[in-house]
């Protein structure tokens, strides 16, 4: 009887569960702010940053803005979506979540598996009651969340590294690019008109923002393909990183 | 009397076939928990590593009460004298550590709150670190029994379900336990900031 009533709880804890997380953002954004709190340009600017970050690094810091982490500790709640959204890589694990309540007045850093050797709980405490803090007592909102996310970057910073390492190897990227442009002449030359077809072929292939991407969470969430967001520098969707519950919290 | 042999040998084949198919999936899951249980240790037993150091840290910034500090430490020596080893995960077994570690997180919050009463403990910045390492191990080891809660609860329904609950009894599949998500929270030390 007992385990009967342990398993309805953990079945209704499930279903609980799958209704008061926000659904993963679509297009893929890093910054979402469900509550209202930052103008249209602070967005932008946060958004511009870490997809730069994302870019060159592959570590992947989303900003969740929401009015209430109820009935959830904001640290369940945040590490929660990183694992709902697969934030970070997979096999990486290198997402965080910086989670900001603007009712509850709470702040919490999610640290993926793969960050919490970068940015272990101590530090992601730190950021918080230091960096954050001091700026959201004074209500700067914005500022404060652009000092959480450069002290984030700061502690970060070497522990990943984009897939395509072109910045490592300036010189030998250039000879592999000077390489295939002679190829490919070569071909065109050689094939006359019949070169066509397969140049259209791989342009597909090439251009389309096509990400295949599949997602482990845990949580029984789904998979999908998504393309690429729009203006500037496009986010490619979260990679489906894992989170164990690192991290640290604090209030202001 | 052939037909009648040709039937009882091809119904025996199924049921072999069976069993065997039952027996590889609840392999498969069984060794799915035991990795779990390995992270729930794991988490457990970084909690315990901490702990030395905290007392130490409490020791020689304050001059603290004693009982809260020896609660602290043989509640810790217990909790870590109870070791499961992945075959041991009897519902029975995993109550009794269970109810060592909630015992040790009660001291735990105890040790934490009085040493809210501290300003210099407050202020010192070694503490501080150890507070919020102590509140993320909480956090991972609330993710790692979770984990495990879950991984369980699909191996026990495999285990019960009929009719592979038959070749479950036969082969040595026994039920594991769960841990206790009300007992949980209410037992994590709260850490104030």
């Amino acid at each position: 009887m007992k385990k009967t009533l342990i398993l309805l709880f953990l079945l209704a804890a499930a279903f609980v569960r799958a209704q008061d997380f926000p659904a993963k953002p679509n297009p893929p954004r890093l910054v979402n702010d469900f509550a209202g709190a930052l103008n249209g340009t602070e967005i932008d600017a946060l958004e511009q940053k870490l997809r730069v970050y994302n870019d060159s690094t592959s570590s992947q810091i989303t900003v969740v803005i929401v009015k209430t982490t109820q009935p959830y500790p904001a640290s369940d709640y945040a590490f929660e979506i990183g694992r709902r959204w697969g934030v970070g890589q997979k096999g990486k694990n290198n997402g965080l979540v910086l989670l900001w309540a603007t009712d509850d007045r709470k702040l919490n850093i999610a640290t993926g598996y793969g960050l919490e050797g970068a940015i272990p709980d101590a530090i992601a405490k730190r950021i918080i009651s230091e960096e954050i803090v001091p700026e959201f007592k004074q209500k700067m909102y914005y500022r404060g969340l652009d000092r959480g996310i450069d002290a984030i970057v700061k502690y970060a910073k070497g522990e990943y590294k984009a897939e395509p390492k072109e910045k490592d190897f300036p010189a030998s990227s250039f000879f592999m690019t000077l390489l295939i442009i002679v190829i490919i002449f070569y071909f065109f030359n050689k094939m006359g008109g019949g070169g066509g077809g397969r140049g259209g072929n791989r342009s597909r292939n090439m251009g389309g923002g096509f990400f295949p991407y599949t997602t482990y969470t845990g949580w029984g969430s789904s998979s999908g393909n998504w393309g690429g967001g729009g203006g500037g520098s496009s986010f490619g969707g979260f990679g489906g990183g894992s989170f164990g519950g690192g991290g640290a919290g604090g209030d202001y | 009397m052939s037909k009648v042999t040709l039937i009882i040998v091809a119904v025996a084949l199924l049921f072999g076939f069976y069993g065997c198919s039952t027996y590889n999936g609840l392999v498969g899951k069984d060794e799915t928990v035991k990795g779990k249980w390995a992270a729930v240790q794991t988490q457990y037993q970084r909690r315990g590593d901490l702990i030395p150091n905290l007392v130490n840290t409490v020791k020689g910034a304050a001059d603290f009460e004693k009982s809260t500090l020896t609660d602290v430490i043989e509640a810790r020596s217990k909790a870590s004298s109870i070791q499961l080893s992945a075959d041991q995960l009897t519902p029975e077994n995993i109550q009794k550590f269970q109810a060592a570690q909630s015992q040790l997180s009660g001291s735990l919050s105890r040790l934490l709150a009085v040493a809210e009463n501290y300003p210099v403990l407050k202020a010192n910045e070694n503490f501080r670190d150890l507070q919020a390492q102590l509140e993320g191990t909480e956090n991972r080891i609330a993710v790692a029994r979770n984990d495990f809660n879950e991984v369980v609860q699909g191996y026990n329904q495999s285990v019960r379900t009929f009719p592979a609950s038959i070749f479950a009894g036969m082969l040595g599949f026994a039920q594991k336990g769960y841990f206790e998500a009300s007992q949980a929270s209410q037992s994590a030390p709260a850490v104030k900031f």
